[in-house]
């Protein structure tokens, strides 16, 4: 397979990559940059060498789930390039092809899909708080701790309309809104890109010696999750 | 000079922004953290300056958070987004006032695709009806709900109740504008002023009595990351992010920090919260921590409304030292209330941050 001509299919990839000239400023600009041991530019130049071995590395590495998406690098490149978008582009692609589990940043899809994207089609938010449990997000404090248990008269005395019908902050998404939803996923490959997720994780975990049952609850959630020691995975 | 005058200078960034009669599309952070600020935004829209703005039960979530995480691919959200705007479409507006950042940046970012690839304009088109059976019109304006505020900051400034000014000394109070990276740093001619010098936030301070703050790191962004934060693996990122935010604004002490985005408030709330836990650090005075808040909720204090109203209790960050050297009297014992006036217990108090 032509993985640079795959790449290319997405417009977000037309449009974020002209030509570099390796000036180096998105990697200047990039917290990722500044956290992680990772360099956009070299991405870029990894990706317009069209070398088809070199980008499928590329795609089964930790390298191009780094970037954190706060598009700093488009404000900045003289040439136009936005190695954020190429880098969601190459994120697509690695899914697709089940790339993404070869590396340890890549299998955390398989957390994102099962907390963002059970959120979205079975709330039509993609945060919900009953589903902000305090235990997987202590960084949320004590007040939050206080606003979940509460969350009833909290919500309500802001204003909120919350878990009903009708409009308002954290209204009950109808039934009929949340049927659209799964239809435009249908539609367009957002059913097909979860499931693609799911399906790869869980061959990969059963690889591991996991036991998965496609819960967040579950031991390989918990390891992709919460480890950024993936020593047990094979 | 002031902020104003010198986003001025550049002047290349003169953004329209609809003078009324707006489609209200909702943010899914600051509706789970900051409530009180999108039921404050109405409140000012239609009782301050008699607009009107509609606020829709039947619109979803953008899928902005999902498809930044990789989660929601691109032909996806761009026909999630082409149903809000048929839902607008059908309600007979034109106007989108947005209220999250991170969805502003899609709504920006699938009309600019849209214009530089028509083909995907027509397959959001047909996907949209096949799934749904709807048609839409691309907005005629897209305003983020800051734009707003800020169009009508002298407006607001003529109802205040309370001017951003220490009570004590008189003296302007001084607040950190933190703006939100996908208001501006996409899109520079979407936002007020531009990605660098950015006055959407900085505007309305001046006008209503405060100085800003202009410190190394303001522009840096607060590290949400979007998958960066969602694994808990990854956090050590979008915490390393702000700290070296606030490492940045502490020399010039800060009064309180203004954030444009929810995200953004939600993090640099909370992990001053998590760096006094792990480094014993606070940026505050006396142990305490800068408080942060919405615009909303700032727009709602100048006017008068009550702290609590606002949900000013939500944050984690106690912004009583704000409100004190505001001068606003507010009900200590109604801080936790509940709905129908009940009295709660409160959160329980870390030992780490006053």
């Amino acid at each position: 397979m032509d993985l640079f001509k795959r790449l290319n299919e997405d417009v977000r990839f037309r449009e974020g990559l002209k030509a570099c000239m390796n000036c180096g400023i998105c990697t200047a600009i990039c917290p990722a940059a500044e956290f992680y041991d990772y360099d956009p530019r070299v991405l870029v130049t990894t990706v317009e060498s069209m070398d088809n071995e070199e980008i499928e590395s590329l795609l089964k590495s930790d390298a191009i789930w780094y970037c954190g998406q706060c598009m700093s690098c488009k404000t900045r490149c003289p040439r136009g390039n936005v190695p954020g978008m190429i880098v969601s582009v190459l994120r697509k692609v690695s899914q697709e092809l089940g790339y993404f589990t070869e590396s340890r940043m890549g299998r955390q899809q398989y957390a994102i899909a099962k907390t963002v994207g059970d959120n979205i089609l079975s709330y039509g938010y993609c945060v919900h708080p009953s589903k902000i449990n305090p235990g997987l997000h202590p960084e949320q404090g004590p007040v939050w701790e206080w606003i979940f248990k509460n969350r009833e008269d909290i919500y309500t005395r802001l204003g909120a309309n919350f878990d009903k019908p009708g409009a308002g902050a954290l209204r009950k998404i109808s039934r009929e809104a949340l049927d659209e939803l799964k239809a435009i996923f249908d539609e367009t490959g957002g059913t097909e890109l979860l499931k693609k997720i799911e399906e790869f994780s869980l061959k990969k975990a059963h690889e591991s010696g996991f036991e998965p049952n496609g819960t967040t609850e579950d031991d390989y959630f918990r390891e992709v999750y919460k480890k950024n020691d993936h020593s047990g995975i094979k | 000079m002031t902020e104003a005058h010198q986003s001025g200078i550049t002047g290349i960034y003169p953004k329209e922004i609809a003078a009324d009669n707006y489609y209200y599309v909702r943010s899914c952070i600051r509706q789970n953290f900051f409530p009180g600020s999108e039921t404050a935004f109405l409140k000012i829209m239609r009782n301050v300056l008699g607009k009107n703005i509609y606020d829709d039960a039947v619109h979803t979530t953008c899928t902005g958070i999902g498809y930044h995480s990789d989660i929601v691919p691109f032909e996806t959200i761009q026909t999630v987004v082409a149903r809000q705007f048929a839902l607008m479409t059908e309600k007979g507006f034109e106007n989108l006032a947005v209220s999250c950042v991170t969805s502003f940046g899609i709504y920006c970012e699938i009309v600019e695709t849209w214009k530089n690839f028509p083909e995907e304009l027509d397959k959001a088109r047909v996907n949209l009806k096949k799934a749904t059976g709807r048609e839409f019109e691309i907005p005629r304006n897209i305003a983020h709900a800051s734009d707003i505020i800020y169009k009508f900051r002298r407006e607001i400034a003529k109802e205040a109740k309370y001017s951003l000014v220490n009570c004590l000394t008189g003296e302007p109070l001084n607040l950190v504008e933190h703006i939100g990276c996908h208001y501006a740093k996409m899109f520079p001619e979407m936002g007020v002023g531009g990605a660098e010098f950015t006055s959407v936030l900085s505007s309305m301070i001046e006008i209503w009595g405060g100085a800003v703050v202009d410190y190394p790191e303001r522009r840096h962004c607060c590290g949400f990351g979007f998958r960066q934060y969602l694994i808990q693996a990854n956090r050590g990122y979008s915490i390393s992010n702000s700290r070296k935010k606030f490492e940045s604004m502490e020399p010039y002490h800060p009064d309180a920090v203004i954030c444009n985005c929810p995200g953004c408030t939600m993090f640099m709330d909370r992990w001053q919260y998590v760096i006094a836990e792990m480094e014993n650090k606070t940026y505050g005075q006396g142990g305490r921590g800068i408080p942060v808040l919405t615009y909303e909720e700032l727009a709602g204090l100048v006017l008068g409304y009550d702290p609590w109203d606002l949900g000013l209790q939500m944050h984690q960050v106690n912004s009583e030292p704000f409100l004190d050297k505001l001068g606003i009297r507010y009900i200590p014992s109604q801080k936790y209330s509940g709905k129908d006036g009940k009295i709660m217990a409160g959160p329980v108090i870390p030992a780490c941050i006053k």
